[in-house]
């Protein structure tokens, strides 16, 4: 007889982005117990994580175990023996022949345990080591932790109860509804348990709650927000959706102050008109079903009002302070403790624009790129910074270039993201983040592991981005590294590596032939690893990338790296004097073009010149051959990093 | 529509019922509720304690004259300690906000995830915001840490911001516009308290015959102290007080001996106060922007480390006493 299961982990509000991650860990957990069933279904409110599984065994099937026991000679006295320790008798060993002869064996029979029992023992261990990113202790000190207080426990197999106790809390058939609308506790079966719940205005499944949302919403211009989505579901046990509005004097504001304030801080969607302009409308998600009096409505709107007379105000009293005037104040505020204030860093940064190439707008636009800081609006809202110093540049009337670049200037925020639209920004943006890099490896303040809290990652990521897209072919990285040079280029190398392979899709080996060639131009780079990528399917380029690998080693073998010119008196006619002459015909030209000519020239080289030649004034000369042809080849890429099929 | 007063009163009664002393607020200035000794020693250690106070909180840089409808120098905060936490903890919660008449069925309530952490009290916890109809209402934490010491039993804090709570009940846009008091003559409709606490228009101001409004109340605070802390506090005298402070607070540290059979009788309540003063001091030159960059992470580690060695002092201290028994259960089920 196969049977359901059913676990249910009750506890006070888990933070909703936990969620997804704690329940898949929940399945690898249970897969561990190493029980056979058929299909597992995991499923999670705010206070409670769920796994239902399908067709469990009662117990485990019965095995065999055979113990050995003494050779079919060995006298009687043994054989009992052996028999009263396995609890049986002589006459009920079987006797094996093995390689070395028979023995008598004892095949012992063990029941398999019940699943209940593997589950009893199990299930505090699957719930206690589920991962979560901040856990906390509630019981006392050197209690369990969790993610927060668990407070009731639903463990089901079949009809049973699977008897456990976490936290001083028993496993039981008691679950929660919902916390104003639902009952404490409620009698449920595995059959039952989803219904019950929904009769307790619980809706179990966060793909049900999220159609709801939606559903709901029909005919509503939100503007879509999948992660702003993903949260309200699991935010909520029982979510609908209502549309509120605001008054409509508040579209003055900028656009982007009023999306942050619903979107960051209320979790509201923002509303569109049929023209896709802000509609001065919004949509908040209740963890109730309905709004019968509109309490819930007009007291959201009451503190969406709050909030934009807030906006409202800082806006208004940032103004009566040009950013201009607020560049000394940077000096009070702190970028980080051993790079000091940012004033020191506008100072670098302005500096850096300079060395860029960039001209007397990129120079202003790091000038006043911090400023913001000290206004109420960034205070306030800090995940707008730069872009409201952008908007009050605009309005102090700073040209286009300037107030887009400080607009612009903490892009791109991700991989996906942009880059600033203009070369100022651009510039300044590159400026800002070489600084902040420099600076960090510099003081020794260097990522490790999954602890980067200057996010460092992120602005290499960007230089890169910024560097390749914006096609600033004259930025070499190599003048920017700073004190921290060896470590902050291996840094940077990685970032790029992983922007080419894994964001433009180049071939990992091909990443690694172009950079050995050269990292720090990244627009060249590009340019050469475009040429690699074409180059490759072509014929002659994987025989080539072999007889590359072929001279490395020979090289390296034999510790050969000067640069020298090849006697051309020592030169043997045929194939030597051949490929020779070859090089000296094609010497700078484009790799693309020479190819064909240079590959045959190679091949018969190898085929039949022996490198390693006993006259050592010959064997050097061929070793010179070699390295010559290595350097002339290898401008575009180290071919012998090339992994071949042949 | 219950008064702001009602509200504080009503809050007391509920939790009074639910075995909370109930404290009147700490007579040193601090930024927040959690500072004062009820909250801050009384966490550590052992012995269960459940106390309800209102908080005067001074956060010098958030005056606005009494310009800004949200934003005061001062608020009210009404600080609940429960130690250790019930295991109904929410309901009892939930409960509170009933007993104030907002029904929950009909209100939008959610726990929104907001760790809270005062790197100057060495303090940390887990928590939540509660929101109520999209209003931040109530800090929610579950201390795990303070004065840098692992709590031996975790007890639940809940801070309710009583201006902002007030405001949403009485449906006011500003907190200046709420009533303090009921009117004195007209009749204090009781049926406001259940779910018709949007009765009032929006925008009505007064407190109607007889009345104090919040204005009335409070208003010269919030200027005076925002001319005072922006603009008229003199830097080097506050530079002094700190200093002067905190060389007590100091002495007094060095002077307590963990090892002297009478080590109750040492003063560590008052070193605390000391530390408040500080801690006050700071914030106040904080919002004269008299602390530069420099100076900044230097200073808040001097408050830090006094805060830190009261607590540990007190921990100690507390060893000295003898123990009530320990707290019954904490999940019981």
């Amino acid at each position: 007889m196969n049977l359901p299961f059913l676990l249910e982990i009750g506890t006070e509000e888990i933070p909703d982005w936990m969620i997804p991650g704690a329940l898949e860990n929940l399945r690898l957990l249970f897969e561990k117990l190493e029980i056979p069933h058929e299909t597992v279904t995991l499923d999670a409110t705010p206070r409670r994580l769920v796994m239902r599984a399908e067709g469990l065994p009662v117990r485990q099937a019965d095995r065999e175990e055979r113990v050995q026991g003494p050779a079919k000679s060995a006298p009687p006295q043994a054989v009992a023996g052996f028999a009263r320790k396995q609890g049986t008798k002589p006459e009920d060993l079987a006797v094996e022949t093995t390689a070395k002869g028979e023995y008598y064996v004892f095949i012992k029979k063990v029941e398999g345990r019940r699943t209940k029992d593997i589950l009893a023992e199990g299930l505090p261990g699957v719930v206690l080591q589920l991962y979560f990113p901040k856990t906390m202790y509630w019981t006392g000190k050197g209690g369990p932790r969790f993610i927060r207080p668990i407070r009731w426990l639903v463990a089901l197999l079949g009809d049973e109860i699977v008897p456990f106790e976490i936290a001083g809390v028993r496993s039981g058939a008691l679950t929660s509804g919902h916390r104003r609308l639902g009952a404490g506790e409620i009698v449920v079966t595995t059959a039952d348990y989803e219904q019950r719940l929904r009769d307790h205005y619980v809706i179990l499944s966060a793909e049900e709650r999220r159609n709801k949302i939606v559903n709901e919403l029909a005919g509503v211009r939100f503007k879509p927000d999948a992660a702003l989505l993903d949260t309200l579901v699991y935010l909520t046990e029982y979510p609908a959706p209502i549309t509120g509005s605001f008054d409509a004097q508040f579209l003055e504001l900028p656009e982007e102050v009023l999306i942050t304030v619903m979107r960051h801080h209320q979790k509201y969607f923002s509303v569109e008109d049929a023209e896709g302009r802000l509609a001065p409308q919004f949509v908040a998600v209740m963890n109730i079903p309905s709004d019968p009096h509109g309490f819930v409505r007009r007291g959201n709107e009451r503190v969406l009002r709050a909030r934009f007379n807030d906006a409202r105000f800082f806006w208004e009293t940032d103004q009566k302070k040009k950013l201009a005037d607020r560049v000394a104040d940077l000096a009070h505020v702190t970028f980080q403790a051993k790079l000091g204030s940012y004033l020191e860093k506008t100072e670098r940064m302005k500096a850096l624009a300079r060395q860029l190439g960039g001209g007397r707008h990129a120079v202003r636009a790091a000038e006043l790129s911090k400023c913001d800081l000290t206004t109420e609006l960034v205070k306030e809202f800090t995940e707008l910074q730069g872009v409201v110093g952008g908007l009050y540049a605009r309005v102090q009337g700073e040209p286009e270039a300037v107030w887009q670049a400080i607009y612009d200037h903490y892009k791109p925020e991700s991989m996906e993201d942009s880059i600033p639209r203009n070369r100022t920004g651009q510039i300044m943006a590159l400026a800002d983040k070489l600084d902040t890099l420099r600076g960090c490896f510099a003081v020794g303040l260097i990522p490790s592991g999954s602890r980067d809290p200057f996010a460092l990652r992120r602005a290499a990521q960007g230089v890169v981005k910024i560097i390749v897209e914006g096609k600033l072919a004259e930025v070499d990285l190599a003048d920017y590294l700073g004190a921290g040079e060896a470590a902050l280029a291996e840094f940077l190398q990685d970032r790029i590596r992983y922007y080419f392979k894994d964001i433009r899709g180049f071939a990992y080996d091909e990443v690694n032939a172009a950079m050995a060639a050269g990292w720090s131009r990244l627009v060249d780079l590009e340019t050469r690893l475009s040429r690699v990528q074409m180059l490759r399917p072509t014929p002659d380029f994987e025989p080539l990338a072999a007889s590359f690998k072929r001279i490395r080693n020979i090289l390296e073998q034999a510790k050969f790296d000067e640069a020298g010119e090849v006697d051309e008196s020592l030169l043997e006619a045929g194939p030597e004097q051949a490929l020779y002459d070859e090089y000296r015909h094609i010497a700078g030209q484009p790799i693309e073009s020479v190819i064909s000519r240079l590959r045959p020239k190679v091949d018969l080289f190898f085929d039949k010149v022996l490198v390693n030649a006993p006259d050592a004034r010959v064997r050097r000369n061929r070793l010179t051959l070699l390295n010559t042809l290595r350097a002339e080849f290898s401008k575009v890429a180290d071919f012998s990093e090339i992994v071949t099929h042949s | 529509m219950p008064s702001f007063q009602d509200i504080i009163f009503k809050l007391k009664q509920y939790w009074a019922e639910r075995g909370c002393i109930i404290q009147e607020p700490y007579d040193v200035e601090v930024g927040a509720g959690t500072m004062c000794p009820e909250t801050f020693l009384r966490v550590l250690g052992p012995q269960p304690y459940r106390v309800a106070y209102v908080q005067p909180s001074r956060r010098p840089a958030d005056g606005r004259y009494g310009d800004n409808p949200n934003r005061l120098y001062k608020h009210s905060q009404l600080q609940v300690i429960l130690k250790p936490s019930p295991a109904d903890v929410i309901e009892q919660y939930l409960g509170s906000l009933e007993a104030i008449g907002i029904d929950l069925r009909v209100h939008d309530i959610k726990f929104e995830e907001d760790n809270w952490e005062a790197p100057t009290l060495g303090a940390w916890g887990i928590g939540w915001q509660v929101m109520l109809d999209g209003l931040e209402i109530t800090q929610f934490t579950y201390f795990q840490q303070c004065g840098g010491i692992d709590l031996d039993v975790v007890p639940a804090e809940l801070t309710y911001g009583l201006e902002r709570l007030t405001a949403f009940l009485q449906v006011k846009d500003s907190v200046y516009d709420i009533d303090w008091t009921p009117p004195l003559a007209g009749q204090h409709c009781a049926s406001g308290a259940e779910t018709g606490h949007e009765q009032q228009p929006a925008g009505s101001t007064g407190a109607g015959e007889g009345g104090f409004t919040y204005r009335q109340v409070r208003y010269l605070d919030e200027l005076q102290y925002s001319v005072y802390n922006f603009e008229m506090a003199d830097i080097p005298t506050l530079w002094k007080l700190f200093d002067l402070h905190e060389g007590e607070a100091s002495r007094l540290l060095k002077l307590y001996d963990p090892k002297a059979p009478d080590k109750q009788r040492f003063p560590l309540l008052p070193a605390y106060d000391q530390v408040l003063k500080c801690s006050n001091l700071f914030n106040t030159l904080d919002a004269r922007a008299a602390i530069s960059v420099t100076e900044r992470v230097g200073v808040i580690q001097r408050v830090r480390k006094l805060a830190v060695g009261v607590a540990q002092a007190w921990a100690d201290q507390q060893l000295a006493q003898p123990v009530e028994p320990p707290a019954e259960e904490v999940v019981s089920r």
